[in-house]
C-alpha cells in the first residue's frame, strides 16, 4: 500500500498536476506548431518523392536512385541522430542563413526529413496499388504521364493511403518531443524542468495527457475511414 | 530506295496501314509479322482465340504497347519511327477496353470531359455540354453526375465508349468490349457500336461476338498464335473459310454458342 501511495503521489499528485499545467501547455503549443508545419511539408515532399521514384524510363534512373537513397537513409537512421545532424550540424557549419535558424525550425526540418521518408513509401504503395489499366485508360485519352498521375492515379492512391498515412502522423506528433534534445523548448522539456523544480513527476503525466488527447481523435478518425472503405468495398463485391 | 521498300511504307488508300509488326513479351512472341489495312469509314473485326494477339495488336495501334518491329501508319502519320508525339496520336485514336476502365473517383460527366479538357484544352462548359449531348444520345444523360459503381456493366461500357468519342477520334479501337458483360447487357452496347459503324466511324474490333462481326464488319481477320492467318469479307470467312485452323476455331465457337 505504501509503495502504491508513493507512486500515486509522485506521478498523479493533483496539486502538482494543476501547477504543472500552464508550463507544459505553453510547451505543448510548440509541439502543436511543429507537428502542423511538419505534416503539411511532409504531405507535399513525400508525394513529390513518391512520384519521382515511380518515373519511368532510363533517363529518370539517377532521379529514382536519389529518391531511393533518400528514403533508405532517413528511414534507417534513428530520428535522434537526424536531430543531432540538423540541430547541431547545421549551425556548426556556419553557412549564414541556414546556420542561424531557430531551434523550432531545426526541429521541423528534422521531423520533415524523417517522416517524408516514411510517407513516401506510403504514397508509393498507394500509387502502385492503382491498377495499370487506369493509367492505360488515362494515357489512351492523350493525357501526358504527369496529367494521368495528377488526375487519375494520385487521387485514387491518396484515398487508399489515408489510414496508413494518418498512422505515420501519430508517430510524427509524438516525435515532436524528441527534438527537445537539440534545445527546442517544448512540452517534454518544460515537463522535465518542472519535475526537477517540484520534486515529483506529475508534469510528465500532464505532457502525456496532452499527447494522448490529440492522438486518440486521430486514431478514431483513421478507424472510421478504414471502416467506411471496408463497407464500400464489400458493397462493390456484389 | 527499291520499289518494294517504297510500297511497304506507302499507306496507299488505307487509313490504318500495318506492315510487318512483331511484338515480344520477354521471349514470347505475341505478334508475328502482322500486315493489316483498314480503309477509312470501314470496320475490321479481329477474331481468334484468347491469347492470339488481338488485344496486343489493338494496344500497339495507339502505342499503349511498344512496337518492337514493323511499321504502323495511321491517317498518313507514321507511328513507329520513334519521332512521333504519342499523346497527339492518342487524341485521334479512341480505345475502349474489356473491363471499361472508367475512373472510379470521377462522375460519369467528369470521366467523359477529362480528356477533352486536359488533353485537348476544351473549356469546361463546352466539354460538358458536348458530353451531355453524347450521353443523351445513349440514353444516359440522367447518370451524368453518378459515379461509375452506381451503373450496370452495360451502362459503364457505353460511358467508356462515349468517353472515347468525346475526344472526336478518327479511329476507334474496341477491345472485346462485351466480353465482361452479362448477355442481357450486351445488346445495348452492340447497338451503340452498330450506330457508330453506320455513322462512318473507322473501327477495329477485337470480338468474340461472331454474329455481330458478320453483321457490321467490312473485313474479318482471323488471328492465330500472333499471325493473321486469314482475312476476307465476313461472308467468306464465316461461310467458306480457307484455312483449317479458321474452320476449327469457328466450329468450336459455334458449338459453344449452341451450348450457351
Amino acid at each position: 500500500m505504501h509503495a502504491l501511495h508513493q507512486v500515486a503521489h509522485a506521478f498523479f499528485n493533483p496539486h502538482s498536476f494543476t501547477l504543472a499545467m500552464p508550463d507544459v501547455w505553453a510547451g505543448f503549443q510548440v509541439n502543436l506548431k511543429m507537428m502542423v508545419i511538419a505534416e503539411a511539408l511532409v504531405l507535399v515532399f513525400a508525394l513529390g518523392l513518391a512520384i519521382v521514384r515511380g518515373l519511368p524510363g532510363p533517363a529518370a534512373k539517377p532521379l529514382r536512385a536519389l529518391a531511393i537513397a533518400y528514403t533508405d537513409f532517413f528511414r534507417g537512421t534513428p530520428i535522434i541522430i537526424v536531430a543531432f545532424f540538423v540541430g547541431f550540424g547545421l549551425p556548426g557549419l556556419q553557412l549564414g542563413y541556414i546556420s542561424q535558424l531557430s531551434f523550432i525550425t531545426y526541429g521541423v526540418i528534422t521531423l520533415t526529413l524523417v517522416y517524408t521518408a516514411y510517407v513516401t513509401e506510403v504514397y508509393r504503395a498507394g500509387i502502385e496499388s492503382v491498377h495499370a489499366s487506369q493509367r492505360a485508360a488515362a494515357r489512351s485519352l492523350g493525357l501526358t504521364y504527369m496529367q494521368a498521375m495528377r488526375y487519375v492515379i494520385v487521387p485514387q492512391a491518396v484515398r487508399r493511403v489515408i489510414p496508413p498515412l494518418l498512422n505515420d502522423f501519430v508517430g510524427l506528433q509524438k516525435d515532436t518531443a524528441i527534438v527537445y534534445v537539440i534545445g527546442v523548448t517544448e512540452a517534454a522539456s518544460l515537463a522535465q524542468q518542472f519535475s526537477t523544480k517540484n520534486g515529483d513527476f506529475a508534469s510528465y503525466f500532464v505532457a502525456a495527457v496532452f499527447f494522448i488527447l490529440i492522438t486518440i481523435p486521430l486514431a478514431r478518425f483513421t478507424d472510421h475511414l478504414v471502416a467506411i472503405r471496408e463497407r464500400r468495398e464489400r458493397a462493390q463485391a456484389f | 530506295m527499291s520499289p518494294a521498300a517504297t510500297s511497304s511504307l506507302d499507306p496507299g488508300s488505307s487509313f490504318v496501314h500495318v506492315r510487318g509488326v512483331s511484338k515480344w513479351f520477354g521471349s514470347l512472341q505475341v505478334l508475328k509479322q502482322i500486315d493489316l489495312d483498314v480503309g477509312e469509314h470501314t470496320v475490321v473485326c479481329l477474331i481468334g482465340a484468347s491469347g492470339s494477339g488481338k488485344s496486343t495488336l489493338l494496344r500497339c495501334l495507339n502505342l499503349l504497347e511498344h512496337v518492337e518491329e514493323g511499321d504502323i501508319v495511321v491517317d498518313g502519320q507514321p507511328l513507329t519511327n520513334g519521332k512521333v508525339d504519342v499523346n497527339a496520336v492518342r487524341k485521334k485514336i479512341g480505345i475502349v477496353f474489356q473491363a471499361y476502365n472508367l475512373f472510379p473517383h470521377m462522375t460519369v460527366l467528369q470521366n467523359v470531359t477529362l480528356g477533352p479538357r486536359k488533353a485537348l484544352g476544351v473549356s469546361r462548359d463546352n466539354a460538358e455540354s458536348y458530353a451531355r449531348a453524347l450521353l443523351r444520345r445513349i440514353g444516359l444523360e440522367e447518370k451524368a453526375d453518378e459515379y461509375p459503381d452506381r451503373l450496370s456493366g452495360g451502362q459503364q461500357q457505353r460511358v467508356a465508349i462515349v468517353r472515347a468519342l468525346a475526344m472526336g477520334p478518327k479511329l476507334m479501337l474496341l477491345d472485346e468490349i462485351t466480353s465482361a458483360l452479362d448477355p442481357q447487357l450486351v445488346t445495348d452496347v452492340l447497338a451503340l457500336v452498330r450506330e457508330l459503324a453506320e455513322s462512318g466511324m473507322t473501327m477495329i474490333l477485337a470480338t468474340h461476338e461472331m454474329g455481330f462481326a458478320r453483321e457490321v464488319a467490312d473485313k474479318v481477320c482471323f488471328l492465330d498464335a500472333g499471325r493473321i492467318l486469314e482475312e476476307g469479307p465476313p461472308a467468306q470467312i464465316f461461310s467458306d473459310p480457307r484455312e483449317p485452323r479458321t474452320r476449327e476455331f469457328l466450329a468450336r465457337v459455334l458449338e459453344a454458342e449452341k451450348l450457351a
